[in-house]
């Protein structure tokens, strides 16, 4: 098996792949927001930002911040050519109503229905779920990327989830630093495998049964 | 009719007890110096309609922090602790929505609509106590519009005839937030005369607003 940074590099990589030029994409925080930068030559994304824009590029050089243009972790950040600002109306019409080609979020757990739970740790983390409800709902892909397990060990990929939902049955694909599964009304097909891991290997990682690629 | 007036002025406006909306997304079009004034008046009981509580330190965090408020309708308080630490304590009254929930129920009370129905929150917590409808066979949630006494709101430039244009990602709430309430207050960083703003250019009526407030220049600005 990869090193764990080699491992994560291949996630990054992997997910990078799932889109086609012109996709609108809405990339949530932290291993998402890499995706960006892994596009394979050619492939040009139009990234919508929740609070208001389209057209999200590189974060700025130093001294060139405007206070005005900020992401949705409220980092600061640049608006390409040919982007264009909108109210939070308009930002989840876009988000809810179904324009949004693919969204790529992090998970707590998610599981073989693609029920996914991200927003929530009911008595420990309450930051609330600000717009990933409306953006697993209504985009038209939702993809999770994440660690496969919890960095205490903990499962993630479920049968069922345990913490509060942020949606329930959106999930259409899980890329996680050992493999690629698919959420289909049969329960998770193993797609694919990170090199150098088996199917046995991401199994014993899984609380949900997987189901071979045929 | 719009007025341009004080700092103080327009912050007279603001009573105890009222419901007030508040612009900006972390902080980001959120009208500072009117935050201010409201924390330092010491203004009590509020309950503050806005996408979040800002970023600790900042002008919206202190409304929070100053305990200006004593029930929060937001989306995300994750970017200020002191609201996670008063909810969790129980001094402050927590209502948490999605965020294009929010500004849908903001944007009904404004628009005169009885409210709306949307699938997000279906099979969450949100969905709790809520009436539920089926058209067209999809599964939604009846919310309803969400009104409040007074705005305040950020703007980039104003006419004298209260048309507001925004910059950048400062626009989120603000243009929806100015229908939902009974009287809109706007901080300005610039204001001109009437007829200096292309009519196409306008992204908020003039016929929403009530004051104008002009952004004062700062020994220390406060980016972020």
């Amino acid at each position: 098996m990869l090193d764990k940074e080699a491992r994560m590099e291949w996630l990054v990589n992997r997910v990078a792949q799932e889109f086609k030029s012109g996709d609108v994409v809405n990339l949530g925080i932290g291993i998402p927001t890499k995706v960006a930068n892994a596009l394979p030559e050619g492939i040009k994304l139009i990234l919508q930002s929740e609070n208001g824009y389209l057209g999200v590029g590189p974060a700025p050089e130093t001294g060139k911040e405007d206070p005005d243009t900020v992401n949705a972790g409220g980092q600061y950040a640049t608006i390409l050519p040919g982007g264009c600002c909108f109210d939070s109306a308009m930002s989840f019409a876009i988000i809810r109503g179904g324009h949004v080609d693919a969204t790529v979020l992090g998970a707590l757990q998610v599981d073989e229905e693609g029920n996914l739970a991200n927003w929530m740790i009911p008595g420990k983390i309450v930051p609330g779920m600000g717009g990933a409800m409306d953006l697993v709902v209504g985009a038209r892909r939702v993809i999770v990327a994440m660690e496969h397990t919890a960095k205490n060990g903990g499962l993630k990929v479920l049968k069922k989830c345990t913490l509060p939902l942020t949606a329930s049955k959106q999930v259409n694909l899980i890329i996680t630093d050992m493999g690629v599964m698919e959420v289909t009304s049969k329960g998770l097909i193993l797609r694919e495998l990170a090199p150098g891991v088996s199917f046995e290997e991401v199994q014993a990682c899984t609380e949900a049964s997987l189901i071979r690629q045929e | 009719m719009v007025q341009v007036v004080s700092l103080e002025e327009a912050i007279s406006k603001v009573q105890n007890g009222m419901t007030i909306m508040v612009g900006g997304f972390i902080g980001c079009g959120a009208p500072d110096q009117l935050l201010d004034a409201v924390s330092q008046k010491g203004i009590k009981e509020l309950t503050l309609i806005a996408n979040d509580t800002g970023i600790l330190g900042d002008a919206m965090s202190q409304l929070i922090v100053k305990r200006c408020v004593s029930k929060l309708i937001a989306t995300h308080i994750g970017t200020n602790k002191e609201t996670g630490r008063q909810m969790t304590e129980g001094e402050l009254e927590v209502k948490l929505v999605p965020q294009g929930t929010l500004v849908e129920q903001i944007r009904a009370a404004g628009a005169g609509l009885g409210g709306i129905l949307t699938p997000t929150g279906i099979g969450t917590i949100v969905e709790e106590g809520k009436q539920k409808f089926v058209a067209n066979g999809t599964e939604y949630l009846l919310e309803l519009p969400l009104g409040a006494n007074v705005a305040l709101l950020k703007a980039y430039k104003a006419d004298k005839a209260g048309n507001l244009v925004y910059h950048r990602a400062a626009r989120n709430f603000n243009p929806i937030m100015a229908m939902a309430v009974d009287f809109v207050i706007a901080q300005v960083d610039q204001i001109v005369e009437v007829g200096e703003i292309d009519p196409d250019e306008v992204m908020t009526p003039g016929i929403f607003i009530d004051y104008l407030v002009q952004k004062q220049p700062r020994e220390v600005s406060d980016v972020g």
